[in-house]
C-alpha cells in the first residue's frame, strides 16, 4: 500500500454517492427515510446513460407529492426500473421551500462507459 | 417650530448625538461598535462623538448646519451596554437615517462608518461589531449574482456540500502544468479546483495561458467523468479594464465560474464583477484576501461578519468563511454566526453567535460559504456537521498532498464526503462516529484509506483570537 499506485482511466460517475459501493436496500430506505423527514416531495427520473449529462432526465408519473411512505416509493422506483432496463432511475427530493431539490441519486445504476 | 441660532465653538458630541430615547425605524442602519474610550471621557460622549464623526457631525460648530434639518440627518447614539467580561471595552448601539446613504452602495457605507472616525483622538480604539442594513436599503443592491440554488442546478449538485481545492504550488507553475494538476483533481471526483488568490498573471504564468490550458482540463474531466466541473479562474487584475478582459475570456472559453479578491480588489470592482456576472450568467467566487488585518483584532477594525454583509450586498455567490477545524483562525460559534448570515434569509439576533442585530435579506440569494485552509479527510465528519450540505469545502494541501497524488487525494475526499452525507441519512453522529464511518468507507477506497494513514497525526489546535464577548475568558 505504501508505494504509489496508478489512477485508473476516469470513471462515469453520476453525482452524489457515485463514489461508494452500491447503496444496500438497507442503506436506500435509509435515505428515502431522510428524504421524508425534510419534508421533500419524492421524484423518480430515469434515462439512457448516454443521455445522462442532461439536466433533464425522462420524468417517472409525476412528483409523489406528499408520499410519506418508504414502501410505496421505493415501490415506484422498481416498477420504474423494470420498465426501463438498462437505464439510470434516480429519486429526487423536490424541497418546494427552498425551491431546489434537496437531494438527487443514482438507484439504479445502468452499466455505462 | 423651534428657532435655532447659530453659536461658535466647541460642542458635547452628547447634546445633539446621544439620544438614549430614541427608537430605531425599521428604515435605519443601524451599527454596533466595541468602544475603548481615552481616560476620563464619559462612555455617552465617547458614543455620541462615534455617531457624530460617522455621519452629520464636525470637531466644531458650522453656519451650514443651520441650513439643513439635522435632526432628520444625524446619526444617533441610542444605546449603550457594556462588552460582556471586559470592563475597559462598551458597546455603542448608533442608527443612521436611509438617506444618508446612496442606494446600493455599500462602498458608501463603509466610508461613513469605519472612515474618519477610526482615528478619532477622544478614542482609545474602535471596532465595528455588525451593522444591520434595513431591507429597503438591502432592495437597492444586486447581492449575490446567481445564489446557492441557481448554482446547485446550474452544476446538477444535491444532496451534498461541493468539494474544490486550490492548486498548488501558490507560484510558479507554467500554464500547461498547472492544467495537468487541475484535470487530475477534477477527474478524480472534485466539483472545483481554484486559482489561488496570489496568482494573477505573472510572468511564469500569463493569465490568458492559464485560462485555456485549465479549460482543456476541464471539458475533459466532465467528457470523462459525466458529472459538472468548475474551476475558478481568478480575474482579479490591477485595473478594472484588465479584470473586465478576463472575465469576457473566461465566459468565451465557456467557463461556469471566475473568481475575485473583494477586498485587495475593492468593492467598486466587485461589485461592478458580480453585476456583470449576473448579466453573463457567470458563477463568482470570492476569495477574502487582507479580512484578518482588519477583523482579526478584537478591539480594533472591522467585524467578519461585517465584510460578510457587505459581501452580500455587493455580490459574490462564494465567500470563504473559514473551517473552524482547520489551520485558520475561527470560532465555531461566531463562524456559525456569519456562515447563517451568508445563507439564510432571515437571521435573528443572537448574542451568543455574535449577531447583534436582526438581519432581514428578504429575496436576496445565499452566499455559499467555502471552507479552505489546511483541512483533511478527517475533518470532514465535522465539517459536515458544521456546514451541512450548502458549502463547498476545498482540500487544497489535503488533495494534493496525497502520497499517490492528486486524483487519488480528490478520490479519497469525495469518498469520505459522501460516506459521511450518507451517514448522516442514516440517522447516525457523524461528528462523534467519524472515526467510524471513515474506517467503514476505506475498506472499499484504497485512495481514503492511504489518506487518512497519511493526515493522521495533523491537527491545528491553537487558541482562537478573536474570541466571542463572553462573561469567562
Amino acid at each position: 500500500m505504501a508505494e504509489v499506485q496508478p489512477f485508473k482511466a476516469t470513471e462515469r460517475k453520476g453525482e452524489t454517492f457515485s463514489y461508494l459501493p452500491p447503496l444496500t436496500p438497507e442503506k436506500i430506505r435509509k435515505n428515502i427515510q431522510y428524504l421524508v423527514n425534510q419534508g421533500w416531495n419524492p421524484s423518480i427520473e430515469h434515462t439512457e446513460p448516454e443521455k445522462a449529462f442532461s439536466h433533464y432526465w425522462y420524468m417517472w408519473k409525476l412528483p409523489f407529492f406528499g408520499e410519506t411512505s418508504v414502501e410505496k416509493i421505493l415501490a415506484e422506483i422498481e416498477a420504474c426500473h423494470r420498465a426501463n432496463p438498462g437505464q439510470h432511475v434516480r429519486l429526487v427530493g423536490y424541497d418546494n421551500y427552498a425551491q431546489s431539490l434537496g437531494t438527487a441519486f443514482i438507484v439504479h445504476r445502468a452499466n455505462s462507459r | 417650530m423651534a428657532v435655532k441660532t447659530y453659536q461658535a465653538g466647541v460642542k458635547d458630541y452628547r447634546k445633539t448625538y446621544w439620544t438614549p430615547d430614541y427608537i430605531p425605524l425599521d428604515t435605519d442602519l443601524l451599527a454596533c461598535f466595541k468602544i475603548v474610550a481615552q481616560a476620563g471621557v464619559p462612555h455617552e460622549e465617547a458614543a455620541a462623538a462615534v455617531a457624530a464623526e460617522s455621519s452629520t457631525g464636525t470637531w466644531t460648530t458650522v453656519w451650514t448646519d443651520l441650513l439643513t434639518d439635522m435632526d432628520y440627518y444625524k446619526g444617533r447614539a441610542y444605546r449603550i451596554e457594556p462588552v460582556p467580561g471586559d470592563p475597559t471595552a462598551f458597546y455603542a448601539f448608533v442608527s443612521y437615517p436611509i438617506d444618508l446613504f446612496e442606494e446600493g452602495s455599500v462602498v458608501n457605507v463603509l466610508t461613513s462608518l469605519v472612515g474618519n472616525v477610526f482615528g478619532f483622538k477622544a478614542i482609545r480604539s474602535l471596532r465595528l461589531e455588525d451593522i444591520r442594513f434595513p431591507i429597503a436599503y438591502v432592495k437597492t443592491c444586486g447581492g449575490p449574482p446567481n445564489g446557492i440554488v441557481v448554482e446547485r442546478d446550474r452544476l446538477n449538485k444535491y444532496g451534498r456540500a461541493l468539494l474544490g481545492c486550490t492548486i498548488k504550488p501558490k507560484l510558479g507553475l507554467s500554464a500547461k502544468n498547472y492544467g495537468r494538476a487541475v484535470y487530475e483533481c477534477l477527474r478524480g471526483g472534485l466539483d472545483f479546483t481554484k486559482d489561488d488568490e496570489n496568482i494573477n498573471s505573472q510572468p511564469f504564468m500569463r493569465w490568458n495561458h492559464r485560462f485555456e490550458f485549465v479549460m482543456e482540463a476541464l471539458h475533459k474531466a466532465e467528457a470523462e467523468t459525466g458529472e459538472r466541473k468548475g474551476h475558478y479562474l481568478n480575474v482579479t487584475a490591477a485595473t478594472f479594464e484588465d479584470m473586465m478582459e478576463r472575465a469576457e475570456f473566461a465566459k468565451s472559453l465557456g467557463a461556469p465560474i471566475i473568481m475575485h479578491d473583494f477586498l485587495t480588489g475593492g468593492f467598486t470592482a466587485n461589485t461592478s464583477l458580480a453585476n456583470w456576472c449576473r448579466k453573463n450568467g457567470m458563477l463568482l467566487h470570492i476569495h477574502r484576501a487582507m479580512h484578518a488585518v482588519l477583523d482579526r483584532n478584537p478591539y480594533h477594525g472591522i467585524h467578519f461578519r461585517v465584510l460578510t454583509k457587505c459581501l452580500r450586498l455587493s455580490g459574490g455567490d462564494h465567500l470563504h468563511s473559514g473551517t473552524v477545524v482547520g489551520k485558520l483562525e475561527g470560532d465555531r460559534e461566531a463562524t456559525l454566526g456569519w456562515i447563517d448570515t451568508m445563507r439564510e434569509s432571515f437571521i435573528p439576533e443572537n448574542r451568543s453567535r455574535g449577531l447583534m442585530f436582526d438581519q432581514d435579506w428578504g429575496s436576496m440569494p445565499g452566499v455559499m460559504p467555502v471552507a479552505s485552509g489546511g483541512i483533511h479527510v478527517w475533518h470532514m465528519p465535522a465539517l459536515v456537521a458544521i456546514f451541512g450540505d450548502d458549502a463547498c469545502l476545498q482540500f487544497g494541501g489535503g488533495t494534493l498532498g496525497h502520497p499517490w497524488g492528486n486524483a487519488a487525494g480528490a478520490t479519497a475526499n469525495r469518498v469520505a464526503l459522501e460516506a459521511c452525507v450518507d451517514a448522516r441519512n442514516q440517522g447516525r453522529q457523524v461528528e462523534r462516529e467519524g472515526k467510524d464511518i471513515l474506517t467503514e468507507a476505506a475498506q472499499s477506497s484504497p485512495e481514503l484509506k492511504i489518506a487518512m494513514e497519511t493526515w493522521k497525526e495533523i491537527k491545528f489546535e491553537f487558541d482562537t483570537v478573536d474570541k466571542l464577548d463572553v462573561k469567562t475568558r
